[in-house]
């Protein structure tokens, strides 16, 4: 099977700190892919690095069979990686439909005309459907953790990544968005998702890394790296 | 999904048949009104242009420049240049104004581009300064004290003679005319471009660059190439508007041309008093600025000092200006950009 993601000894240092410290990874095409790890440890970096928002040190970043070490975030996004941000990022001055019209037209490099009716779909599926003409700036936290993902998810990603998503949210709210994330990943999207509530995560991932002061101390089957000494110890104060 | 996406209001198709009345009125006006009232319009339609352009970058770009003057100096200069040393007809170089000030702010874009929040404003006006001094320095169109266009020149303008035959006008109130047709026509262009700018894909791009310059990036928004593509815009077009504005005055010196308080304070003053980001807040700012212009621009200082008191106030208790007063009570929008989304009743 094809990877989407391969990382190659990618590192990042913010002056003398480590953030990302010889980090390998493969993805193939499907996978879902869970990240944890404490507070600080990199994740959202790695993701960085991932979308060009950031560029590494040293390394390599390759989408899709494609260098793209250098490349731009712009770039990426039109080869189909989608992402959300941890603090949502929405466009406050526009609207929720506006949004994903933007995030559509551009992500894709299409004309408006073509992917409006795919975002009222996207809409209706996150349940943003009835404030599609409210402007972003004006939504619950609930409400902009759903365009972070719809915005993601309108670009057309073949590669979406979540970064904390279902952070902050009730019980049932994280269930409503876990089983949108489960039916995107049931379509064949490549998914990676860091999180902090891992009943959550456990429900839809197939691997699990787990990451600490910027180097991968884990990876494998969740079930495998959960009952492992060293993460358990990491979690204990994070989830009993 | 069954869906369909509009930006019109009742409001904008109201407002659509109002423009278009306005314009035809605003077409006739000479043949009614008095020169002083044609002189008005011109300064009315000039300042709009320049509070709209402004308005376009800053409001919408989030470029916040203070280096306008650079672009109304230099295309009032180029234009002079045109006449007096190539010899072209001042209504044609105007053209070369435009060209002139698209010139000057690819560097300036260079410049100031690397720099962000107050220093890109800092950055512009330096560059505006350094234009300044350099064009100060230009003997054949005088220098530091100026010139004027000589009589036989503004005489000689195309459509002078008609304009002052079908008026029966002296030649300097059909130059009036003449100015003024031309700011309207202007006008209408400028604000025109804007309002298909910010509805096309471009306008989606811009506000979301403006919203968040990161998350624009990262649904693949090339910020870049949309804040160089309206700052050379707004450029040009600033620089057709000084151009206009001296053709009109038919004299010009560096102080005046390149005056940072005329230029941009002003404008900035009409901006932020009628309402950042949005088409109509430009149109009440020039407006409420003529009427305090006519009034109060006899006591000097202290006529800035009450516009800076004015702005301050309504910085803080309307931030989006007076426009954004009414939209917030009424929900108007003669201009709307807003796409909505409309579903089929079930
Ligand atoms: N742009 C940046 N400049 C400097 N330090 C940064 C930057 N981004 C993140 N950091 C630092 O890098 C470390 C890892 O951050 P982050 O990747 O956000 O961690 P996580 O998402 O795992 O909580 C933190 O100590 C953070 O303060
Ligand atoms: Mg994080």
């Amino acid at each position: 099977m094809e990877n989407v993601l391969v990382l190659e000894n990618v590192k990042k240092a913010f002056g003398a700190l480590k953030v990302t410290d010889d980090v390998s990874l493969t993805v193939p095409r499907g996978q879902a892919l869970g990240i944890i790890g404490p507070n600080g440890a990199g994740k959202s970096t790695l993701f960085n690095l991932i979308t060009g928002n950031i560029l590494p040190d040293a390394g390599r970043v390759v989408l899709m069979g494609q260098d793209v070490t250098r490349a731009p975030a712009m770039k990426r996004v039109r080869m189909g990686v989608g992402r959300s941000f941890q603090i949502p990022q929405p466009f406050g001055g526009m609207t929720v439909f506006e949004n994903l019209l933007t995030a559509a037209a551009f992500g894709r490099g299409l004309p408006e005309g073509q992917v409006s009716e795919d975002c009222a779909d996207i809409l209706l599926r996150i349940g943003l459907l009835p404030r599609a003409n409210q402007l972003a700036g004006s939504l619950s936290l609930l409400d902009r953790k759903r365009l972070e993902l719809g915005r993601a998810m309108a670009t057309a990603p073949h590669l979406l990544l979540l970064d904390e998503i279902a952070g902050g949210l009730t019980e049932a709210e994280c269930h409503a968005l876990t089983d949108t994330i489960r039916a995107l990943h049931g379509e064949g999207i490549t998914i990676i998702w860091i999180e902090h509530v891992l009943h959550a995560l456990n429900a839809v991932v197939e691997r699990l890394l787990v990451l600490d002061f910027g180097r991968v101390i884990g990876l494998g089957a969740p079930d495998a790296i959960m009952a492992s000494k060293e993460v358990r110890e990491i979690y204990l104060g994070i989830e009993a | 999904m069954q869906a369909h996406v509009t930006t019109r209001t009742r409001a904008s198709t109201i407002a659509a048949f109002a423009a278009i009345a306005l314009i035809l009125i605003g077409f006739a006006l000479p043949a009614f009104a008095s020169r002083v009232m044609i002189q008005d319009m011109f300064f009315i339609l000039t300042m709009l242009m320049l509070a709209q352009l402004w308005n376009l970058i800053a409001g919408y770009g989030g470029m916040v420049s203070v280096g306008q003057q650079a672009f109304v100096g230099i295309g009032a200069y180029a234009m002079f240049g045109g006449v007096l040393i190539w010899g072209w007809d001042p209504v044609a170089a105007i053209i070369l104004g435009g060209f002139a000030a698209l010139a000057l702010s690819v560097p300036m874009a260079f410049f100031a581009f690397r720099l962000h929040g107050a220093y890109f404003a800092i950055g512009t006006w330096v560059v505006a300064e350094v234009t300044r001094l350099l064009v100060a320095q230009w003997r054949a169109l005088g220098g530091g004290t100026g010139t004027s266009l000589p009589r036989h020149v503004t005489a000689n303008i195309w459509g002078v003679d008609w304009v002052a035959d079908l008026f029966d006008v002296r030649q300097a109130a059909a130059r009036d005319i003449l100015a003024y047709w031309l700011a309207l026509a202007l006008c209408i262009l400028t604000i025109g471009a804007i309002y298909w700018l910010l509805r096309s894909r471009t306008g989606l791009a811009l506000a979301a660059v403006r919203d968040n310059d990161e998350a624009a990036r990262s649904v693949g928004v090339d910020a870049r190439r949309v804040k160089w593509m309206v700052f050379l815009a707004a450029g040009f077009m600033t620089g057709l508007v000084g151009a206009l504005i001296y053709m009109q005055t038919a004299r010009i010196s560096p102080d005046a041309a390149f005056s940072v308080t005329t230029w941009t304070a002003y404008v900035i003053f009409i901006v932020v008093i009628g309402g950042i980001g949005r088409l109509e807040g430009p149109i009440l700012g020039v407006l409420v600025f003529w009427g305090l212009q006519s009034a109060f621009a006899d006591y000097g200082s202290w006529y800035l000092f009450a516009l800076g008191v004015i702005a301050i106030v309504v910085m803080i208790f309307a931030p989006r200006g007076l426009w954004g007063l009414v939209a917030d009570r009424t929900g108007l929008a003669l201009f709307p950009v807003q796409r909505r989304l409309i579903l089929p009743e079930r």
